[in-house]
């Protein structure tokens, strides 16, 4: 299935948040995710099932002024 | 003692984590200034989580709060959006909030600003909006629910220090009980302790200390103009005469001719 991770098109087998970060080897407490502009937590991942032509935003903390 | 949110801080000085030359220096600078809190922001994760992971281990080191922000965003979604991600990730209900409404000048599109400072807000965030010295404005913000703001005194990045005076003055004038940090446009110590000077609470800067010779030195240097700024408001200070005014008494002088 084709997505937009972090405004790069991936196809990826995944079928569901979680184990979208896990096949693209993402890791850590400190990951924010979203899917098609809404907020997806931590704890829902596993049942935020993705579908063809989704955009998933994968955020870290950064610097900032 | 700066209360920001109900909670207290010694220091009135918050500082930015961005454009240092190296995550060391920033650290050093950090302690340096001692401040009240750091920002921070959320970027997207290029490396898998690594970039990010080293970055959230040195902020943590620093034993410092943190105030994350949604630099860069252009409208309230993307703001409400931004604020949501980095309270699940740094755990805190604070958000610098900015909504830009012009990418020349960075200047705040206040009325997305409001909007998405009344959704923060009713979501229980302690929303810190990054604004103008409008005074229409800052009533609408704090109708919205924030009980601090953040005025800016030129624009972000600028160094030019406080651009208007007279319009700082009467934000102060008007919200006497209201937490007012001057966010931005701050190039040297002494704009520091211009608007401290003139009542303001606290100071939000990063380019002058991240991009000064020495980051090191000078954030300690703006923690002095910041304390010093403040003793003198609070000290009160002298109104600027016409005239000169002798300041050795003339009672008493000998007459020798």
């Amino acid at each position: 299935m084709k997505l937009t991770v972090n405004g790069e098109e991936r196809a990826v087998s995944a079928d569901t948040l979680a184990a979208l970060l896990e096949e693209l080897d993402y890791e850590g407490g400190w990951l924010a995710t979203a899917r098609n502009g809404e907020v997806v937590h931590r704890d829902a991942r596993g049942r935020c099932r993705l579908a063809e032509g989704d955009r998933v935003e994968i955020l870290s903390p950064m610097q900032g002024g | 003692m700066l209360t920001l949110y109900g909670k207290d801080y010694s220091s009135r000085l918050l500082l930015g984590t961005a454009q240092y030359p190296s995550p060391t220096i920033m650290a050093e600078a950090v302690a340096a200034a001692g401040p009240a809190m750091v920002t921070v922001s959320l970027r997207r994760e290029t490396a898998g989580g690594k970039t990010g992971g080293e970055f959230w281990s040195l902020i943590n080191g620093l034993g410092v709060d943190v105030l994350p922000n949604t630099a860069g965003c252009h409208t309230a979604k993307e703001a409400v959006t931004t604020a949501q991600m980095a309270r699940e990730i740094f755990a805190t209900n604070r958000i610098k909030l900015e909504v830009i409404g012009n990418p020349d000048t960075l200047q705040p599109d206040v009325f997305g600003l409001v909007e998405a400072a009344e959704i923060l807000a009713a979501d229980g965030f302690e929303v810190f909006p990054y604004t103008t010295e409008d005074l229409v404005v800052a009533e609408r913000l704090l109708d919205a629910g924030c009980r601090v703001l953040m005025p800016w005194c030129a624009p972000i990045g600028s160094a030019r220090g406080p651009l208007s005076i007279d319009a700082l003055r009467s934000l102060r004038g008007y919200f006497p009980d209201t937490p007012l940090i001057v966010d931005a446009g701050i190039g040297r110590p002494s704009h520091a302790a211009i608007v401290m000077e003139l009542g303001f609470d606290a100071v939000l800067l990063n380019t002058a200390v991240a991009k000064a010779g020495d980051p090191v030195k000078m954030a300690a240097a703006f923690a002095d103009a910041v304390r010093a700024g403040h003793s003198a408001f609070e000290a009160g200070m002298l109104e600027p005469r016409d005239m000169a005014v002798p300041s050795t008494p003339v009672f008493g002088k000998a007459v020798f001719s």
